[in-house]
């Protein structure tokens, strides 16, 4: 579990990160989503021990955040994908993961199994010999993930690792995190990318300097977005606004034959809407998703605060 | 503080000299012709257009003065080996995850320096070591005895020039915190053989008599001195906050 309270981190008269209070459970995948310079790598940096804070409070399971004797247990069960991806050039990518696993003070076995496993499923177990330095962008990647994971840590925090990444290879960085989820580890991701953040985060969070929204995608629709459906009828009847009254929709416009409802998640209530119309006898010509989606709000959000 | 950990990351560093051909030459290429050449000039030098080769009074003035060039060794090898490995990782970006394992600043600082003190001492000592023997033999004839190995020899090498050596590594990471070029970084780091030339210089010039114990060991301690107020500053320079935040 991850949590914090009030968390702020000031670079003299710069404020980075302004009293943010989150919470993230077990076995999460959290979206810390943001624009650049929303101070999501700061926070990171906080969390993972590297920097202090200014004020606030944060915790990682039982250890307090600032305690210098908790700092180091706290890195024993975390693993950091920074958002550059630091490896050393001139060594393999073996190499790279097993001095890793060394100061992790993992057995010679458990480096050699977690190094395999690790390479093979990210598909570079071929190329253990071979030169981090001449590697793509998305191997690297790819290499860094695998060296976060060379003790095997129940909490993962990754800043931005599918950022300047080809398309397919941001597709097996997703789909690795996934697999990590499977595997029941806390995952903390930042990034920009609000797409990303839905596709595969169990809950979000928008920063921008400030905590500017959090919850699940739907929670976070229902919140920030407000769309509407509109929905064209050959012919409105008092019996169809009745049915409508019974679902759990929020306020219903009339404009001739034309519905215009409020609704938080129109991919999931929409279906319900049109049935609860047809069984109230109505014939529906149209239906349409009209208003803001996620993006539109996060967009609108991000856009307020600067 | 675990210096295993330390050693870890020594190890690590180790590796990476290997792969570089510049950093191998550095450290064993230049000792090496140091202590081929001096006996060999001495040699050839005093037995030019047929002279028997220098007086003993001369040989005793020049040898204790040539040990100094280790000295100076001492104070340019670890140099270039600490500004190479630690603008090395500002550059690759690589100390933001090192920092994030469970490994202390002084951990990591320690296995830096232990890495570039511990080939560039054993490259010099063990150069120095042949330039004992070959001088002993081109000598020997002339003084009736063998010169090294002498107390005196033995403070230079085993005392002045460990501490130049951290000297050296300390000034680096101070340099290193403030460039990210390894070029400039190495030219600014380098720097710090001057003094170590000056003795050497001051030696020659018979300003301060090298061959006198008592002299040695002032010098030795005034090392010991600096090497601990740059420790203190390296330390401070070498913080997790300091290098993520306000390293340049
Ligand atoms: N070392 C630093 N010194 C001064 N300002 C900094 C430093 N690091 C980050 N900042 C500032 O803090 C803000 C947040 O940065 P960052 O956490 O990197 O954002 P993000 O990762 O979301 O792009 C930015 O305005 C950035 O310029
Ligand atoms: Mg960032």
């Amino acid at each position: 579990m991850i949590e914090t309270k009030n968390l702020t981190r000031k670079f003299g008269e710069l404020t980075a990160v302004d009293s943010v209070s989150l919470r993230v459970e077990d076995g999460e995948v959290f979206g810390f989503l943001g624009p650049n310079g929303a101070g999501k790598t700061t926070t990171v940096r906080m969390l993972c021990c590297l920097i202090s804070k200014t004020s606030g409070e944060a915790r990682i399971g039982d250890y307090e955040i600032g305690n210098a004797a908790d700092s180091l247990k706290i890195r024993k069960i975390i693993g950091l994908v920074p958002d550059n991806v630091g490896l050393y050039d001139t060594l393999s990518a073996y190499d790279n993961l097993d001095f890793y696993g060394k100061l992790y003070d993992c057995t010679e076995a458990q480096r050699k199994e977690n190094i395999e496993r690790f390479l093979k499923m990210l598909g570079l177990w071929e190329k253990k010999d071979v030169a981090a330095g001449t590697f793509s962008k998305g191997m690297k990647q790819k290499l860094a993930i695998a060296r976060s994971l060379i003790h095997d840590p129940q909490i993962l925090f990754m800043d931005e690792p599918t950022a300047n990444l080809d398309p397919e290879s941001s597709r097996t960085v997703r789909d690795f995190i996934l697999d990590l989820k499977k595997e029941k580890r806390t995952i903390f991701l930042n990034t920009h990318n609000l797409d990303e953040a839905q596709r595969i985060c169990d809950k979000i969070a928008i920063l921008n300097t400030k905590l500017m929204a959090i919850g699940t995608t739907e929670e976070l629709e229902r919140s920030v977005s407000g769309r509407k459906t509109v929905i064209q009828l050959e012919q409105l009847s008092d019996a169809i606004l009745a049915a409508l009254k019974k679902l759990p929709v929020g306020n219903v416009a009339v404009d001739g034959n034309k519905l215009t409802i409020d609704v938080a998640n129109p991919e999931k209530e929409n279906a319900a809407i049109v049935e609860a119309i047809i069984r109230a006898g109505g014939h529906v010509q149209s239906v349409t998703v009209v208003g803001s989606s996620l993006e539109d709000a996060y967009l609108k959000l991000v856009r307020e605060a600067k | 503080m675990r210096l295993s950990k330390s050693w870890i990351i020594a190890e690590k560093d180790f590796k990476t000299f290997r792969k570089r051909k510049n950093i191998i030459y550095t450290i064993i290429v230049v000792p090496l012709i140091v202590s081929f050449l001096l006996p060999i000039v001495i040699d050839y030098a005093g037995h030019k257009n047929g002279a028997s080769g220098f007086p003993a009074s001369e040989i005793i003035t020049l040898l204790p003065a040539f040990t100094f060039f280790y000295l100076i060794l001492a104070g340019m090898i670890p140099s270039t080996i600490a500004s190479y490995s630690l603008v090395g990782e500002k550059v690759e970006k690589s100390l933001e995850p090192l920092l994030a394992t469970p490994t202390t600043d002084s951990e990591i600082l320690l296995g830096k320096g232990i890495a570039a003190f511990i080939p560039p001492i054993a490259a010099i000592l063990g150069g120095a070591t042949i330039f004992m023997v070959l001088m002993d033999l081109v000598t020997q004839d002339k003084l009736g005895y063998y010169f090294f190995p002498n107390w005196n020899a033995a403070i230079v090498l085993f005392l002045m020039v460990p501490l130049a050596a951290i000297m050296s590594v300390e000034w680096n990471v101070i340099v290193s915190s403030k460039v990210s070029d390894v070029r400039v970084a190495q030219q600014i780091g380098v720097l710090v053989m001057l003094p170590f030339a000056g003795i050497y210089v001051a030696g020659e010039l018979n300003l301060i008599p090298l061959g006198v114990t008592n002299n040695l060991l002032i010098i030795a301690g005034i090392l010991l001195v600096v090497d601990l107020l740059l420790l203190f500053v390296a330390r401070a320079t070498f913080r997790r906050e300091e290098i993520l935040t306000k390293w340049k």
